[in-house]
């Protein structure tokens, strides 16, 4: 368990360092930073002394070791336009995006995991049909448009809910309830999969024959076999809905990590765009370690590994 | 003797197939009726019949299944999950894969107590313990505690069935409860449960494919073929009469040591079992019997030889001329007919 | 069985016809989609007060024909969603198959490769990528086909290996057989059918990635008319004249949903099952 443990840590490590190489090139060989700087009236000399004050016309690689080294300290450079620490930004700038994401996957299982549970028992039949339309639908959506309709409807017709910013937790509703949609198509499958192959099982029909409750047999024995995977699926897809956070967070005017990458990727302030996609890049990888730790602790066959 | 289960005229039908056909089987108090058949004669879904236990799709339809005074065919699913568990009982095949995995055996256990009889949590560990040293289970404290993962096919089997009798159930219904076992697991099973029969007076029905089981622990025997119960009689009576032409190529066909002369061949018969759909009528072993005339796909009668012995064939019971010895060896090239 | 045919056959019209809006579009326009006419601008669709039979669909903030931007805007889509699918297609298998067939180191390279995509936040990295190199319609189909292969490279590794592990490649094998012969007339003709599934899934999100992009002002460039730069450019608008945004996010809906289910319906026809 240990030494499964130990590797798995070694392979993230990799895997968040290949990344970072991956954008770290891509912002420092794209473009020019300091043109982008010294703004479109520069002269040819100040662009060169900008460069160099930046260190900009160094060799890649040394300014890839210069910037790990500092990361390691825990700098991570400064931004270029709000002329702070890269690291207070982004340490400004999460809590929003988090938030947003854990109530998104709060939302996304509340909806998935009944649905899933009622098209399994309904296996065959309209309910199930018409649950995977709406799962279907649901996919078919784009994430900005549903903001955006969603604005119009609650937010202006209705007049129920804010439409841009957080000022209360009322802020978060609405765009949580869009990046659920992300998570929801493919936890209702799993889950729904998943009740499925429970209903049928042997272990099912030894609790029927036990005579025991409609409400045990389904949720103590069936969905407790049947969640296993999801509750693992279920952290990647916060992975997944943390790392498209940037449309929603534009949409509804809220001030998140993703909004921020996306500010500085217009303009051209590099430092903070990669360090938006490292942090991105990690908190997939805890995320699939988590759900990987999750199964395993979750099945008793697997915990004696 | 007192009918703890009556089953009358049960069918069963699985959208356009017939897997049981009108069969009727009484299991008293005390005592193991088996049922026995190849695969997919339709005995399995006969006893998850009674028990209400069908899969989806399955149409059961039956003149009466009495269990004591109630006819569980009039029974909602709701009082007859009150039922399961508790005055009747089942236990399956596959010991491997009837537990849930994700809980430990006592919280299994002692749900069954929970669920009918109510008792609180330390009570029912207590009663589960005492349950599993009945059926022979060693350290019964800490198996409560253990996962299903961690026990052998054996001692999971041996779960089962003391989970099954926890709330003293008056019928038993046991699904080749030994044919995932190893042999010696198995004989050890089949002891256990003839002393608990004994001990608590126990209605066994029995579901094998093997003779050798039928021998050693029925009383009554019903054998089935393509969805009818064909021959019907006491154990002694069929071993040493067995009328229909399929229950005799059965018997001629287990390979005794000592009586079967080398070189001979093994008994079988010929043919594989047919898929009956609900237009079908007649004889359904017709294709596969020496003795098939015309008249045999016209439905045939019910004979009886005596009280208890009765058969599904228009053959006359003393038809062979030799109505002794249900095991005949078989001669090269025939099929194992008697002369 | 008849659901699946029933999902089948819609998804398979709605795109059939949406391709066939694509190739013809501009045969099928009843205006030049970038004639701007500033007299006549924002007029509603011809259900509301106030439309006229000359712009079905109505004009937007310039003017421009609204139904004829959204046909262009079809054919924009489907060449995102079929450019994708091959490059992506050709990318993910080769690496899939390489992996699922060689096994061994080879193998823990593919799948150390695909965890490194995985993690890569997609919109992030791609809105810097057309942020770097400039935004065009070709920019957008490269940087799309060299990022969604991952699908494609994990269900073709799954099928290659099983495949691998049947008799009738092991008996080509020592029929004396030669690799590429082996991968080219046995596994391939095998993994086919996922692929198949794969593509109307990344199709599916190759076309919702890019309207994002689009609407983020970093995908398909003005005046093109891509969908999602048609809800970008409208969102100004939105709330006194809401169809300008209705009819381009429903045409996405529309098309992605029966993408979606030409991809189940193939799914059960084709016997693909485990593939999402």
């Amino acid at each position: 368990m240990i030494g499964y443990l130990l590797r798995s840590l070694v392979l993230a490590l990799l895997v968040c360092l290949t990344v970072l190489v991956i954008s770290f090139t891509l912002s420092h060989i794209g473009g020019n930073l300091a043109i982008n700087l010294a703004g479109p009236d520069a002269s040819a000399e100040s662009i060169a002394k900008l460069q160099h004050e930046l260190g900009l016309d160094r060799p890649l690689p040394v300014q890839f070791l210069d910037w790990a080294n500092r990361a390691a300290h825990g700098d991570l450079g400064d931004s270029f336009l709000f002329h702070e620490k890269v690291s207070h930004l982004i340490a400004t700038h999460v809590p929003m995006t988090f938030t947003l994401g854990i109530v998104a996957i709060a939302i996304a299982l509340a909806v998935a995991l009944p649905l899933g549970i009622l098209a399994a028992l309904h296996e065959g039949d309209g309910i199930d049909m018409a649950i995977g339309l709406v799962a279907l639908a649901g996919q078919a959506l784009p994430s900005f448009w549903l903001g955006l309709m969603l604005i119009i409807w609650f937010g202006v017709d209705l007049g129920w809910l804010p439409i841009s910013g957080v000022d209360d937790w009322t802020g978060y509703i609405l765009p949580a309830f869009v990046l659920a949609f992300v998570a929801i198509p493919a936890v209702l499958r799993l889950t729904r999969s998943g009740m499925v192959d429970a209903i049928r099982s042997d272990y099912v029909r030894t609790a029927r024959a036990k005579g025991l409750s409609r409400a045990s047999i389904v949720l103590k024995h069936a969905f407790r076999n049947a969640a296993m995977p999801v509750v693992a699926v279920a952290a990647v897809q916060l992975g997944f809905i943390l790392g498209g956070s940037v449309v929603v967070e534009v949409v509804f005017n809220i001030r998140g990590v993703g909004y921020l990458g996306w500010e500085s990727i217009q303009k051209g302030d590099f430092p903070v765009v990669q360090a938006v996609v490292l942090l991105f890049a990690v908190i997939f990888v805890v995320l699939t370690l988590l759900a990987d730790l999750l199964g395993a602790a979750l099945d008793p066959r697997l915990r004696a590994r | 003797m007192t009918a703890v289960l009556e089953i009358e005229d049960l069918s069963v039908q699985f959208g356009a197939q017939a897997a049981v056909r009108g069969i009727s089987l009484t299991v008293r108090r005390g005592e193991t009726h088996c049922l026995v058949g190849e695969s997919g004669c339709g005995k399995s879904v006969s006893a998850l019949s009674v028990m209400g236990l069908l899969p989806r799709g399955a149409r059961p339809n039956a003149a009466r299944i009495m269990f004591g005074d109630t006819d569980l065919c009039r029974l909602s699913e709701r009082r007859l999950a009150r039922l399961r568990g508790d005055r009747m009982a089942m236990i399956f095949q596959e010991p491997m894969t009837s537990l849930n995995p994700a809980y430990t055996v006592g919280s299994q256990m002692t749900e069954v107590l929970r669920r009918h009889r109510g008792t609180s949590r330390g009570e029912a560990a207590a009663r589960a313990a005492a349950m599993l040293e009945r059926v022979g289970v060693s350290a019964p404290e800490m198996r409560l505690g253990q996962f299903p993962h961690q026990l052998s096919g054996g001692l999971r089997q041996r779960v089962m069935i003391a989970m099954a009798l926890l709330c003293e159930p008056e019928l038993l219904i046991a699904d080749e409860p030994t044919t995932a076992l190893d042999v010696t697991v198995q004989a050890q099973i089949l002891r256990l449960l003839a002393a608990l029969q004994r001990e608590l007076g126990l209605a066994v029905l029995l579901i094998t494919h093997d003779l050798g089981i039928v021998a050693r622990t029925a009383h009554l025997v019903s054998v089935m073929y393509a969805g009818e119960i064909v021959e019907q009689a006491t154990v002694a009576e069929l071993f040493a009469a067995p009328t229909h032409p399929y229950t005799r190529g059965l018997l001629a066909s287990i390979p005794v040591p000592g009586k079967v002369r080398r070189g001979e061949r093994l008994g079988s018969i010929p043919g594989i079992v047919p898929t009956i759909d609900h237009t079908f009528s007649g004889c359904a072993f017709r294709d596969r019997c020496a003795q098939a005339i015309n008249s045999c796909a016209a439905p045939v009668p019910v004979r009886e030889m005596s009280n208890e012995h009765r058969y599904r064939c228009r053959l006359d019971p003393a038809w062979s001329g030799q109505n002794r010895c249900g095991l005949v060896t078989a001669k090269a090239g025939s099929s194992s007919r008697p002369p | 069985m008849r659901r699946h045919r029933a999902s089948l056959w819609t998804g398979a019209v709605i795109v059939g016809f949406t391709a066939l809006v694509a190739i013809f579009a501009p045969l099928l326009t009843p205006h030049d989609p970038f004639a701007q006419n500033l007299a006549q601008r924002f007029l509603p669709p011809v259900w509301l007060p106030g439309g006229s039979a000359a712009h079905l669909l109505g004009t937007d903030q310039i003017g421009r024909d609204y139904l004829s931007r959204l046909i262009l805007g079809a054919r924009i889509s489907m060449m995102i969603g079929t450019t994708t699918i091959l490059m992506a297609g050709t990318i993910g298998t080769t690496l899939g198959v390489l992996g699922g067939y060689f096994g061994g180191p080879v193998d823990r390279v593919v799948m150390f490769v695909v965890s490194c995509r995985l993690a890569i936040p997609l919109i992030l990295v791609a809105l810097t990528v057309v942020a770097l190199i400039g935004s065009s319609l070709a920019v957008v189909m490269l940087t799309l086909g060299l990022l969604l292969w991952e699908r494609f490279a994990v269900v073709s590794r799954a099928t290659t290996r099983q495949v691998c592990g049947l008799d009738y490649v092991a008996a080509a094998w020592a029929a004396g057989c030669s690799r590429s012969w082996i991968i080219l007339r046995e596994v391939l003709p095998n993994i086919v059918n996922h692929l198949i599934v794969i593509a109307t899934i990344d199709m599916a999100i190759a076309i919702l990635l890019e309207a994002a992009l689009s609407f983020l002002g970093l995908g398909v460039p003005p005046p093109l008319p891509s969908w999602g730069l048609m809800i970008a450019e409208a969102k100004d608008y939105m709330f006194f004249k809401p169809w300008v945004i209705e009819i381009p996010g429903l045409a996405l809906l529309v098309l992605v949903l029966g993408i979606n289910l030409l991809g189940d319906g193939l799914r059960d026809a084709l016997g693909a099952q485990a593939d999402r």
